[in-house]
């Protein structure tokens, strides 16, 4: 019982590690691209916005708990539907708003 | 000195400037005045602190939010009776209402009637019904719910103070600026209606999140999401979708209050501001609004049609389809308020098919609920009628609403009556209907005993020929291009409809009359109308399967469910109402003072703000957030009930039970009913 116990929180704190080292590491590319300035404008805003979303996954994954498994399938649909939303709600606007900019420009 | 003290507050601000006005306010007064003396009367003081204040019970909260509805239902009503008055005398003619009294009353009306009537309704019957029906003891953050209700009143208080104190906003329910920006409405108006707004909003995305979380985490074992009631199903829907519509509306107005007293730019006409993206977010929360408060009245329906017709709900998977995609549909359609925007036809074209998309789902319903009919032992009861009348009438606002979705009719009857009469059309029988006939259905539940039957459906007549004979007019008005809010016409040929249109608002009148004398006669006669053993309609779901009104652990023994109608089931297999062998210790949460202390800071914090009294408005918000750290640090929330009380409680109620004589289902409406009916054969 307390060997499990032990295990359980080795593989836990193992779990924080990876997702702490990785976090340091997204965040770490899109600052040294701007201060060495190696990349042209336009692919430094892409890597910024991949080292984005894949930080999201990571605090969703290690430090959320959010993943695969069916025992978060629930928490897993609440935030797809929260990313819908959240697109729905972005989007339109962004499309609605330009939209009606472009009119009366 | 003065201002540092008083703000703008003067005795300018006192309602003194109309007869109306003056009237109003003496009403509110008279009638607060009037409750406190009762209270005193009967010695209830202490009896309202511990029972209902600090309660965090989610029936009584629920009933409480049910009470703060009829209050502002009340008022609403009586303000759209007086702008009828006025529209039936207005041709040719100021009439007696002048214009920026009458751009007063409609804002209110709507205000009032979206917000602190609609609204706190439906909350207050899912609180009441909806964890007894998943087979819980509480929501799941029972002192955040008592929160919530306190931020709800807070803003129908602001709602009733700017009766008495100052002016009330012109600018209609939706605010929309560059109006409503401090350079065309300087007055205080526009702040009240800000700070009512932003209060219940937020307390109303803290209830979203409380439902979703308890019916996520709470049902009793055995009960999956697919066997949930609808009713609890809807639950789940709405709170979801006030999670995420509601903060478009409170950065809305959070926005309109930083250009108001930050001197920033967000919707002015001058320096960048954006009036139209105002419009957007109003309506990416409005749209979505529109279903929280139709969702819970067809989730009432499927409860009350399946009852009544002594039968398993047709298309029970079908209707929580059909409810999940009318929930996501809700998201995609926002623009079809505002068509006439500005923006090209192929967006408007889109949206407007996605809104016709939405019929679909709503048909679906309205057939299974017409196909859980068919063939079963039908009572007509008064939840009954509310259902048969809802059917037929929101139909045809349905229809006149695919109508609207097409952008080129749209734009023909947009600011018509016509939109007035489709969306009475909708929010009547899809909304007030459903609440009335939860409020018959769970009455006997909440208090023990039914509300008055003869009375009940003499309300139901007076509401429903009112709402037809006030709002079929208006659809023909509304064609003929009659502007909505208007307080003079001079079209003669508008006449005619518009007296019609006021019969109807009287008879609705009446209606509110006999919902008081329908009270005081049920209160009256609440012995012969008793209900103890607690089923006495011959329910299918589980909040039927205890004591009425329910002990306030709800279930001596959290029941395990096996399938849809799992009390109906074990009432088939006579299994139902069985004594438990053992009783076990229930924990439950303790009364806080904390949702009373939010409710007080924040109305203080609100109406301060409104009067720029900035002392008040620091010592509102640090109220307001001391208390809910100084209640994180009690760590000693919870109370237990010894076993041997449960074992009293439970025991006492299963004698009245075995005693209780089994009626027929005819005599369900008889005085012969006490809470236990025969299934029939």
């Amino acid at each position: 019982m307390n060997d499990d116990h032990a295990a359980e929180r080795r593989q836990e704190l193992h779990g924080y590690i990876i997702g702490l080292v990785s976090a340091i590491l997204l965040s770490a590319i899109p600052f040294a691209g701007v201060m060495l300035g190696l990349l042209s404008p336009a692919a430094l805003i892409w890597v910024i916005a991949v080292a984005g979303l894949v930080q999201v996954i990571v605090h969703f994954r290690f430090f959320l708990h959010i993943d695969l498994s069916r025992s978060h399938r629930d928490d897993l649909q609440l935030i797809l539907f929260s990313l819908l939303i959240v697109v729905l709600m972005v989007g339109g606007t962004l499309w609605v708003l330009t939209n009606q900019r472009h009119m009366m420009g | 000195m003065r201002h540092l003290l008083f703000g703008n507050l003067g005795y300018d601000a006192l309602p003194f400037y109309s007869a109306i006005a003056t009237g109003a306010a003496s009403v509110v007064v008279l009638g607060a005045l009037a409750v406190l003396g009762f209270v005193t009367w009967i010695k209830g003081w202490k009896s309202l602190w511990i029972d209902w204040l600090t309660s965090v019970d989610h029936k009584r909260i629920g009933i409480m939010y049910v009470v703060v509805s009829f209050v502002m239902l009340a008022r609403a009503v009586v303000e759209a009776a007086v702008m009828r008055s006025q529209q039936a005398v207005a041709y040719n003619n100021p009439g007696f209402i002048p214009p920026e009294h009458f751009a007063q009353l409609f804002t209110t009306h709507g205000t009032i009637m979206i917000f602190f009537m609609a609204m706190p309704f439906l909350i207050g019957i899912y609180n009441f019904a909806m964890p007894l029906q998943i087979g819980a003891r509480d929501v799941s953050f029972p002192a955040m719910n008592s929160i919530s209700l306190g931020l709800t009143s807070a803003g129908a208080v602001l709602m009733m103070i700017s009766l008495c104190i100052g002016k009330f906003s012109t600018g209609g329910w939706t605010g929309y600026p560059p109006y409503t920006e401090l350079s065309f409405s300087p007055g205080v108006g526009v702040d009240y209606w800000i700070w009512a707004l932003t209060l219940s909003s937020i307390g109303n995305t803290m209830t979203g999140i409380n439902f979703a979380v308890t019916i996520y985490k709470k049902r009793a074992p055995g009960m999956t999401l697919f066997r949930m009631p609808l009713f609890a199903w809807t639950a789940l829907c709405i709170s979801i979708l006030m999670i995420f519509a509601m903060p478009p509306l409170t950065v809305a107005t959070l926005m309109l209050a930083m250009d108001r007293y930050l001197g920033m730019h967000f919707f002015t006409n001058e320096l960048g501001g954006n009036m139209m993206n105002y419009i957007n977010m109003f309506w990416l929360f409005g749209h979505p609004e529109v279903y929280i408060l139709i969702l819970p009245a067809f989730g009432v329906y499927s409860e009350t049609i399946a009852t009544f017709s002594n039968k398993r709900l047709y298309g029970y998977t079908s209707l929580v389809w059909a409810t999940i995609s009318i929930a996501v549909l809700s998201f995609t359609v926002w623009l079809h308020h505002f068509f006439t925007m500005g923006q090209d036809g192929n967006v408007n074209a889109i949206f407007g098919i996605a809104t016709m998309l939405i019929a679909i789902p709503t048909g679906v319903k309205v057939y299974d609920w017409l196909l859980t009919m068919v063939r079963g032992r039908i009572r007509i009861s008064v939840p009954m009628l509310y259902a048969c009348a809802f059917m037929v009438l929101f139909v045809v606002g349905g229809a006149t609403g695919v109508m609207l979705a097409n952008p080129g009719f749209d734009y023909q009857v947009h600011n018509t009556l016509f939109l007035v009469a489709h969306f009475h059309n909708m929010l009547i029988p899809g909304l007030l209907f459903g609440m009335l006939s939860a409020y018959h259905y769970w009455f006997p539940k909440a208090f023990g005993f039914r509300l008055h039957e003869g009375w009940g459906r003499i309300i139901f007549g007076c509401w429903v020929g009112g709402f037809i004979l006030a709002f079929m007019p208006l659809y023909i008005v509304g064609a003929l291009g009659m502007p909505r809010r208007s307080q003079e016409f001079f079209e003669a040929v508008y006449r005619p409809y518009l007296w019609v249109a006021l019969c109807g608002a009287l008879l609705v009148l009446c209606a509110l009359a006999s919902m008081v004398i329908q009270l005081w006669t049920s209160i009256r006669d609440r012995q012969s109308l008793a209900v103890p053993a607690g089923d006495p309609w011959n329910g299918r779901t589980l909040e039927w399967s205890i004591a009425a009104p329910p002990p306030e652990y709800n279930f001596a023994l959290i029941p395990q469910i096996d399938s849809v109608d799992a009390f109906h089931q074990a009432k088939k297999q006579h299994t139902a109402w069985r004594a438990p062998e053992h009783y076990y210790d229930i924990e439950l949460p303790s009364n806080t003072p904390v949702g009373f202390v939010c409710c007080v800071a924040s109305g203080v914090f609100g109406f301060a703000l409104t009067w720029h009294v900035w002392w008040a408005v620091l010592l509102g918000a640090g109220v307001f957030f001391g208390a809910i750290i100084t209640r994180s640090f009690n760590r000693d929330t919870f109370r237990i009930i010894p076993a041997a009380e449960i074992r009293e409680t439970e025991e006492r109620w299963l004698l009245t039970l075995r005693e209780s004589p089994a009626i027929a289902n005819d005599a369900m409406f008889t005085t012969a009913n006490r809470g236990l009916v025969r299934e029939p054969v």
